[in-house]
């Protein structure tokens, strides 16, 4: 009977974060920014269909990058665990916080217990009554969660992108100004993203139960116009 | 509450339902014997130029007894739909609350509405379900009516409590006093009504249903309670407020005087 090679515990978790790593950096970003009515998302995704951006609650928002069929996974799994705790207790007892530990935990225990890690990277957004209260969870693909305060960048060129983000945000800019803050610091210096390369959607305080609101290509571009 | 996950090939896909079913949260046994329980009473939907508008009654009785003054039988389903109970109004509530969330929890699992006739199936899947129940006199029987975006116009649905489900062209009336709001109805709809004709049309037939059926309640000016009126159209749903109510029936009971 041949032996397996022995490799130590170190070098399996280091290969699957960079198989995970190299899996995300691959895809497209995205941004979710504060401003003064609620919180906006906008990731780049040149598709109107397959989204990357969607509703979990009435103030919940998910979002992920890497690969589309294990987010999408992740987010059904969120939208039922969010209706189903609405309906078992109120809707007023769903909140983000637990939805990002339920996914950080399974997030862990795939990225520990199966073959091949998630390659996907999720936020999962709340928005407050008040500013105050709005939250940005960020989860990786090995289940560590991270609470954000003002911005949360996902995906390839996140660091490139968070640095920009620092130099463009502000904390009580308008939704056109977030959105345009956002685009910028996803384009970057050479490029420039339309409309149609933005996948965009809103949780305003405004909205009233409901908060999530995708915006059109025509509104967005109205937004990137100042 | 952990998050639910499901095998490739067995999952409950996006029906709410079977998602209760399956993390054992499902319909709870029905327990046998002739229980008294509050039922609610007279609803009308009728057809206008724009969509469609609905209302109801307020009262809920139990036996002789009025158990409820403010009772909202007239609700909003989602944004283009509206749903209107007569019937035992503790199944009736739950079967609602589920009939929402079901819409809602569909929408956002697949990313896009349920046409108005899958709704229209959904709840009679619903009503269907609630058979074992009516058969010891919990009957629920529901109106649906909406806009219909991708025809461009408002429909009503009507049940019977094996879930049947019968479109109707033109209005509708349930419950106990059906039959009295049905016939006023009957008589002044006319095709492509305006807004204020129709809701003024659906606040007479609760008025004479009120009139003559003890289980429906009229306008309570004592109280400031007015039956619930909404209209659905291509811009949504849209509850008609009180002050424009007690204009309405202030005109209703003015014309009545004359007589």
């Amino acid at each position: 009977m041949s032996m397996p090679f022995y490799v130590a515990p170190e070098q399996i978790m280091k290969d699957r974060a960079d198989y995970a790593r190299k899996g995300i950096a691959r895809g497209r970003a995205l941004v979710a920014v504060r401003y003064i009515d609620g919180i906006a998302l906008v990731a780049e995704n040149p598709s109107n269909t397959l989204r990357k951006i969607s509703e979990i609650y009435d103030r919940i928002a998910f979002a992920g990058v890497g690969k589309y069929n294990e987010f999408d996974q992740l987010r059904v799994a969120g939208v039922r665990a969010a209706d189903l705790k609405g309906f078992q207790y109120s809707r007023d007892d769903v909140d983000a916080r637990s939805l990002a530990n339920n996914y950080a935990q399974i997030l862990g225990q795939i990225f520990t217990h199966e073959m091949k890690p998630m390659e996907v990277e999720i936020l999962v957004a709340e928005v407050g009554h008040d500013g105050s209260d709005d939250q940005l969870f960020h989860i990786l693909y090995d289940g560590t969660v991270m609470d954000e305060k003002r911005y949360s960048v996902l995906g390839g060129d996140a660091e490139a992108i968070s640095a920009r983000m620092d130099d463009h945000h502000a904390d009580d800019q308008s939704m056109s100004g977030a959105i345009l803050s956002a685009t910028s610091a996803l384009s970057g210096p050479d490029r420039t993203l339309t409309a149609a390369d933005l996948e965009v959607a809103v949780l305003s305080r405004r909205n009233g139960r409901r908060c999530f609101q995708r915006l059109s290509d025509t509104d967005v571009a109205a937004a990137l116009a100042g | 509450m952990s998050m639910p996950m499901f095998p490739v090939g067995d999952d409950p896909g996006s029906s709410f339902p079977e998602l209760l079913k399956r993390v054992g949260l499902g319909p709870a046994m029905q327990s046998s014997g002739d229980l008294s329980v509050p039922h609610a009473t007279t609803c009308v939907a009728l057809r206008f130029a724009d969509g469609v508008v609905m209302a109801g009654d307020r009262r809920a009785t139990s036996g002789n007894l009025i158990s409820h003054r403010g009772m909202e039988k007239v609700v909003q389903a989602d944004r283009h739909s509206g749903v209107t109970i007569a019937g035992a109004a503790g199944p009736a509530m739950e079967m609602i609350k589920l009939f929402q969330l079901q819409l809602e929890h569909y929408e956002k699992v697949e990313g896009s509405s349920l046409s108005l006739e899958g709704k229209a199936n959904q709840l009679s899947m619903m009503v269907r379900g609630n058979l074992p129940a009516a058969m010891q006199g919990m009957v629920v029987v529901p109106i649906f009516a909406g806009y219909d975006l991708r025809r461009g116009t408002g429909r009503l649905f009507t049940y019977d409590v094996t879930g049947g489900r019968y479109e109707e062209h033109d209005y509708v009336a349930t419950g106990s006093g059906m039959l009295h709001a049905g016939t006023v109805i009957k008589i002044a709809w006319r095709d492509g009504l305006s807004r204020e004709a129709a809701v003024a049309l659906a606040c007479r037939g609760l008025w004479e249903a009120a009139d003559a059926d003890s289980a429906t309640g009229g306008p309570d000016a004592l109280r400031g309670i007015y039956p619930v009126v909404a209209t659905i159209t291509a811009d949504g749903w849209q509850r008609l407020d009180d002050t424009e109510l007690a204009t309405t029936f202030t005109s209703i009971a003015e014309e009545v005087r004359s007589r």
